[in-house]
């Protein structure tokens, strides 16, 4: 504690009027970042014509605010802090290695009964759907990708491309292809087509592999975003195949060929097996666990993965691709699995995304999901599937909570939506948490095998993040 | 002169040019087979031009790299190879051994067929994986094999994890040999910079070549490193069946461990032999220290200054 007080900053700066001019220039710079975001409100009246509302209060608010917490901030926390301990780095590979990813799991599987506990059956629907289905669904996607980004370092900023081919592979073979050639397999729809899903999307992720074998960097970045989007345009403009804007009205996902609910008279779930509850939360819950066998399915795959040659060669192919040639790797071939094994794996959470919502659109594809996948992966720390899945649940449990600031109107007005916020709210949060922890939550990595039990986990420093 | 008689490679006529540069012009050189062989010259003289060339990593402008893991290359076997389009032939499978046309093979062919393996100037580990990773990376081949392509692995097969068992074991004399047992488990990137020559050097030997390419392995390295790894390049040829070729500025490694010597100036060769015939030709003197006073008289008079 002692060198935080005595060294850092020359004592001039410790003077009050130094600490007010920075507070006043912290005041400035929000004045000046305040007049085009929230200055003036644009508003339309009857006619369509756009007025601007001025809200010099909200502004003078905020010029305050920033210009008060600067003050406090240099008067009393910065001077007695040494530099970044606010977070402590999460030691991992100590004691709690083993416990922290099995307490995860223990929560994940009895996750729907404790919601169910607590909320009852009818806020039980919203917590398991909107919060744990969709959580894990991120969590499996970022786990997806990590295996390109992550493991084999190849930046892609489009791979909802292959979420959409497999949500549009469920959709139009359930949708249309098996009731026109055999309908009885309707009811198995989903499971036939998870497998198929899975195929095609690894399929593309080969063909999406072979013109981007020689970019690195930047240009295969922008090589992978201009294929998100325009599997995306084919989507929308396709009509004929995908209905277009329109979307497409999926069939709902089936216990093993019964179905939850039926319009039209059939045995259905709730008539087999008498379970307490409506069907609907019966539908959520299968839907929240057949998601974590999915998404444990990609843990598995790739845990093992990593032990082997293939594994191998894609954290090497990250660490140096030319030391890769050298030893007689095809990094070629080893690139392209890659591609393939995280597109197969975005396929899958496609089609069970498909199936889960009943209705498919071009809309659910934009380039904001490949982000937003991407930046699970690189807060979660790249190759880490305990941090990726930390990341997922921070990033995406709390948009959905945003949902739920219903108190903050309170303070803001009842016009106040915190739902809108979210974007600024989540950018902010990515930026202090790249300022803190800038290699991600988990940042060291665990050997593939090691010669001597004792064997500690590897410093983010000495890993490589890639070159493309 | 066993490079004469029992050669493992043959260079004929090697050029490369880039663009208007020609780094290399019409080398002919030869390797023998269990030779260390060094490759000298000044800065820029094309040493790692050529190298680039026999491991893949340049397509060299025109010339011939003839490579033989069999027996001495025979020039009507290189010829009927040369006519066909292949970029080899395998003329025994058990050991994988045959005639190999470098030039045309790609950089991860030639480590994997032709098992011809090579470190590099400026160090290029996996820095963020173990030591032991390292090593485990470079038997990719034989593993990948033995997991079936990753099916067999995917789902445990006991034959995978003995071929694993067997690539740590490799790993683990290797390590000894370099005295690096006790950081098997420490990142590569965390290494003193000579353990890290010495574990690329390690690395390369993990994919059991026939011809170990080291581009300035003693480079930045204390006289005491120098005569370990001087040790280390004698073990390597005498226990292993396998030949060496080095780039090396270090005179000291050059001339004691040398059985062959060739000098490059300019991508031109100046001179090829022992150790004993470079170190007394005028022309390696002249390139390396300069020439008399009188010679460059003379020379001026030549051309009328």
């Amino acid at each position: 504690m002692t060198s935080g007080s005595q060294g850092g900053l020359p004592p001039a700066s410790h003077s009050m009027q130094a600490i007010l001019k920075d507070a006043a220039i912290w005041a400035l710079v929000t004045l000046g970042l305040c007049f085009p975001i929230i200055a003036f409100r644009t508003d339309r009246d009857l006619s369509l014509q756009t007025s601007l509302e001025p809200r010099p209060w909200l502004v003078l608010f905020a010029v305050l605010a920033v210009f008060v917490g600067r003050l406090l901030w240099r008067l009393y926390a910065h001077p007695k802090r040494p530099k970044r301990v606010l977070f402590p780095p999460l030691d991992l590979s100590e004691h709690h290695k083993a416990y922290a990813p099995r307490i995860g799991l223990g929560l994940l599987l009895l996750f729907p009964f404790i919601t169910l506990l607590i909320t009852g059956q009818g806020g039980a629907i919203k917590w398991i759907d909107n919060f744990g289905v969709q959580i894990l669904i991120y969590i499996m996607l970022a786990w997806g990708l990590n295996i390109v980004v992550g493991l084999a370092g190849l930046l892609d900023l489009g791979y909802v491309a292959f979420y959409a081919v497999g949500a549009y592979t469920y959709a139009i073979i359930a949708t249309y292809v098996i009731p026109a050639t055999i309908p009885a397999l309707g009811p198995w729809a989903f499971w036939i087509c998870l497998p198929l899903a899975g195929v095609l999307a690894a399929f593309w992720g080969i063909l999406l592999g072979f013109p981007v074998l020689r970019l690195r960097g930047d240009y295969l970045a922008i090589v992978t975003l201009a294929f998100g989007e325009i599997i995306r345009l084919v989507l929308i403009n396709w009509v004929a195949l995908t209905n277009g804007n329109a979307g497409i009205q999926t069939p709902r996902i089936t216990f093993f060929g019964l179905p939850f609910t039926s319009r039209t008279g059939e045995t259905t779930f709730a008539d087999v097996i008498s379970l307490p509850g409506t069907s609907a939360v019966h539908r959520s819950v299968f839907l929240y666990y057949v998601i974590l066998a999915l998404a444990l399915l990609v843990a598995f795959v790739t845990q093992r993965m990593r032990r082997l040659p293939i594994g191998r060669a894609w954290e090497a192919l990250r660490e140096d691709e030319i030391a890769c040639r050298s030893l007689g790797i095809n990094t070629v071939n080893t690139k392209l699995t890659a591609f393939a094994m995280g597109a197969m794996f975005g396929g899958l959470a496609g089609a069970f995304f498909g199936a889960r919502q009943g209705f498919v659109n071009p809309r659910s594809f934009e380039f904001m999901e490949s982000a937003t996948i991407l930046a699970i992966v690189v807060l979660g720390g790249m190759g880490s599937l305990f941090g990726v899945a930390v990341a997922a649940v921070v990033v995406i449990g709390g948009i959905e909570l945003l949902r739920e600031l219903d108190w903050l109107k309170a303070i803001f007005g009842p016009s106040f939506d915190p739902a809108q916020y979210r974007m600024l709210i989540f950018g902010l949060a990515m930026v202090l948490v790249m300022i803190w922890r800038p290699r991600g939550l988990i940042a060291s990595r665990e050997p593939s095998i090691t010669l001597n039990e004792d064997a500690k986990a590897i410093s983010g420093a000495h890993v490589q993040e890639g070159h493309g | 002169m066993r490079w004469l008689r029992d050669p493992l490679l043959i260079v004929e006529g090697l050029t490369m040019r880039f663009g208007g540069l020609t780094a290399v012009r019409d080398l002919s050189f030869s390797v023998g087979r269990g030779d260390i062989t060094s490759l000298i010259g000044p800065n820029g003289a094309g040493k790692t031009t050529v190298f680039n060339c026999i491991t893949g990593f340049y397509k060299p402008t025109s010339g011939l790299i003839v490579l033989s893991t069999d027996g001495p290359i025979e020039p009507a076997a290189v010829a009927a190879l040369t006519d066909s389009s292949h970029r080899y032939v395998i003329r025994d499978n058990s050991t994988r051994s045959g005639l190999f046309l470098l030039e045309r093979m790609p950089d991860f062919e030639i480590a994997k067929r032709a098992r011809v393996a090579r470190t590099f100037q400026n160090i290029r580990l996996f820095s963020g994986m173990t030591v032991l990773e390292n090593l485990i990376v470079a038997q990719h081949n034989p593993l990948m094999h033995a997991s079936g392509w990753s099916l067999l692995g995917l789902f445990g097969a006991d034959s995978y994890k003995a071929a694993q068992a067997a690539a740590v074991d490799v790993a683990r004399y290797w390590l000894d040999r370099i005295g690096l047992m006790h950081r098997a488990d420490d990142a590569a990137g965390a290494l003193p910079y000579g353990d890290q020559r010495r574990l690329e050097i390690a690395r390369a030997m993990c994919t059991d070549p026939v011809l170990l390419c080291l581009d300035e392995p003693a480079a930045g390295l204390n006289p005491r490193e120098s005569l370990a790894l001087n040790e280390l390049l004698r073990t390597i040829r005498d226990e292993h069946a396998t030949s060496i070729l080095l780039i090396e500025h270090d005179m000291s490694v050059v001339m004691e461990i040398s059985d062959h010597v060739i000098v490059l100036e300019y991508g031109v060769k100046i001179s090829d032999g022992t150790p004993q015939t470079v170190k007394s030709d005028p022309k390696v003197i002249a390139a390396y220290l300069g020439v008399e006073d009188d010679e460059v008289a003379e020379a001026e008079a030549e051309v009328g200054l």
